[in-house]
């Protein structure tokens, strides 16, 4: 099967004060029609400005793209006339943001703003897009839509809320869906209606799905794939299965021993990584062998990891500031 | 646990409800938030109580109500003996060293014009702890290797620290006077995975180390489960169920502690795809107007209950194992 995204080697750095910031520093990945993909990092490693990357919000100044390619369907997002990329936001790859206060206008009703877009991607009249609006709103669990419609953000609930933008990325019956940290602020039982929801809506439709998260649980429950990403690139990628029960990079498994689970039977430690992330305005140098870019090399069937091309012994590619 | 150890704090029927008030010259009360309604729990001397919850539950308020941070509304708390609700400030001052907190956010927590050092020893000089400039710098030092920084760092400002780091400032500031018992309001949230960690090791050893209380209030059910002994649920200002750790994990009884265990993802596919999952319908309702009888009524999934005229009360279903009436009642 054909890919739908393909992500080579893209390069997104900032210019700050400090210096050249490079938080995304050649990732690549790729996602199958329908998949559900996640990417799991800790805060700065890069995981969200590699999704903001490609949907090219990438603010100038200070950030920039500057190497890549973010194939979609068989065109290159990189070199696209802003004309043409933005027929492809909210229409061919939809959104749901981490806040769902800060992400919704508050001054324009829930139903002017989901009418918006269908009016302006599928060239709805406004009557047919409240109906679909209507539609989507019950989709999505919202009950009493069409009285909901004329109501602004700060009367939902935190949870209905993200629903409301989750109807919002659906509407235009898009073929991905970037979800980043969708339900980070939300209460558990809430993250899991929410996350429930999003999961059958894009099996239902066949909507790819990428969940960018740092909470390791929701991405074995629902992800189909994961990448792992730390300091600017992806250190692992696999399938679920492999990453959780196979982890190559120490990196991976660290994270996963240093999280305490619900189904531990005996009480241990917990076994820490010692250290900090490194700061990526400097370069990142591996922290057994000093190799400043790691290559992913296949360690199992699907299965790569970032090992270090300058000795081939290395554990695997991880700068640490142990500082 | 052992049987009978003796109980550093002992809370009955706190009640805890905030005014709401309309009106701009002649304030007008017409509604109470009920944060905190009806709830008794004690803590044992040595151990980790775990209080679990969705935001707004109560669990933050109930720890601020027993460090007399709120004047609560009813009931009373019981410190070592001594009634805390109805002591005079001065008297109550002496207590305060006694109880110490560690807040959710190590960015707002920190006052970002005092350095480390002087975060540190401000407990100290309140409470008159060291007596000379000498001894607080030798105060600070300890406190500072205590936690893990290095005491060369007490001249350096909150923002030159990481988030881990800044809580640790945090943890060595409750440490300062030595205190019995301190709350830890959600201390490792805003920390990533491998931080968290850290800091979660740290809280154990320090128990150990100085023979610490802890109430220990966060969202995070694994890792409320890792470092507690018992660990009570609250729901919309009530305590629904309250076990021994392992108890309540293996043997949940009431619905909302079985929905809310469910709804916590485990970092296994396979374990994932084996587990019974419970979604609840629905939000938390408003505290403003809480359901009449079982306040969880809205969302409760057994089959016949209607909890609408129950009056919320914890009972032992078996020894150590408090779980609300309702579930009991069908």
């Amino acid at each position: 099967m054909a890919a739908l995204l393909e992500v080579k080697n893209l390069r997104t750095h900032f210019y700050t004060i400090e210096g050249e910031v490079k938080a995304v520093d050649g990732v690549s990945y790729d996602l199958q029609p329908g998949e559900i993909l996640g990417l799991v990092g800790e805060s700065g490693c890069g995981k969200s400005v590699s999704a903001m990357s490609v949907m090219r919000l990438i603010p100038w100044p200070p950030g920039k793209i500057l190497d890549g390619e973010v194939w979609f369907d068989g065109v290159d997002l990189l070199q696209l006339e802003e004309e043409e990329m933005r027929k492809i936001r909210g229409k061919e790859i939809g959104m749901v943001f981490q806040e769902p206060m800060t992400s919704l206008n508050p001054v324009l009703t829930i139903g002017k703003q989901l009418t918006e877009t269908m009016e302006l991607h599928l060239g709805l009249t406004p009557e047919e897009a409240t109906n679909r609006a209507i539609e989507l709103l019950e989709m999505v669990g919202i009950p009493d839509a069409g009285s909901r419609l004329p109501q602004y953000p700060h009367q939902f609930s935190g949870g209905m809320r993200q629903r409301v933008m989750i109807a919002m990325a659906m509407s235009c019956n898009p073929r991905l869906i970037i979800a980043d940290e969708p339900t980070t602020a939300l209460d558990v039982t809430i993250q899991a209606q929410i996350l429930d929801l999003m999961q059958d809506l894009c099996r239902q439709n066949g909507v790819a799905l990428i969940v960018i998260t740092h909470n390791l649980g929701v991405v074995a429950r629902y992800a189909d794939r994961v990448n792992v990403m730390y300091a600017g690139n992806v250190v692992e990628r696999g399938s679920a299965q492999e990453i959780y029960h196979n982890p190559q990079h120490p990196y991976t498994k660290g994270l996963l021993n240093s999280v305490p689970r619900l189904d531990d039977t005996v009480k241990k430690k917990l076994d820490p990584i010692q250290g900090l992330p490194p700061s990526l305005s400097k370069p990142c140098l591996c922290q057994f062998c000093g190799e400043p870019q790691p290559t992913l090399v296949e360690v199992a069937k699907d299965h790569l990891a970032a090992k270090c091309n300058a000795d081939p012994n290395c554990e695997g590619w991880f700068p640490r500031d142990l500082g | 646990m052992v049987a009978e150890t003796e109980n550093l704090v002992e809370v009955n029927n706190l009640k805890m409800y905030f005014p709401v008030k309309k009106g701009v010259v002649f304030q007008k009360h017409v509604a109470d938030i009920k944060a905190v309604d009806d709830v008794s729990f004690t803590i044992k001397k040595g151990e980790t109580l775990g209080l679990v919850g969705e935001s707004g539950c109560g669990k933050t308020t109930t720890g601020r109500c027993i460090l007399q941070l709120n004047t609560p509304t009813a009931g009373t708390v019981n410190f070592d003996g001594h009634e805390l609700t109805t002591m005079k400030p001065a008297d109550l001052r002496a207590f305060r060293s006694r109880m110490q907190m560690i807040f959710q956010d190590p960015y707002s927590s920190l006052d970002p014009r005092q350095s480390c050092g002087g975060i540190v020893s401000e407990p100290l000089i309140v409470h008159n702890m060291a007596k000379s400039k000498n001894e607080i710098k030798n105060q600070i030092e300890e406190l500072l290797s205590v936690v893990g920084l290095n005491p060369s760092m007490a001249g350096r400002f909150p923002h030159e620290f990481s988030g881990g780091q800044r809580q640790r400032i945090g943890v060595a500031r409750a440490l300062a006077v030595r205190p019995d018992l301190i709350v830890c309001d959600e201390p490792v949230s805003a920390l990533d995975v491998s931080i968290q960690a850290q800091v979660i090791n740290l809280l154990e050893d320090l128990q150990e180390q100085f023979d610490l209380t802890y109430l220990f209030i966060a969202h995070d059910l694994s890792v409320v489960r890792h470092i507690s002994d018992r660990i009570g649920v609250m729901y919309l200002g009530h305590m629904v169920e309250l076990a021994d750790r392992l108890e309540l994990y293996d043997n949940p009884q009431h619905p909302y502690t079985k929905a809310l265990l469910s709804a916590v993802p485990i970092p296994d596919p396979v374990a994932e795809a084996t587990r019974e999952r419970i979604v609840l319908e629905g939000d938390v309702p408003s505290p403003l107007n809480p359901p009449e009888g079982c306040v969880f009524k809205t969302r409760c999934s057994k089959v016949g209950c209607s909890g609408g005229d129950v009056t919320m009360e914890l009972m032992e279903s078996t020894p150590g194992h408090f779980v609300d009436s309702c579930v009991h009642s069908k």
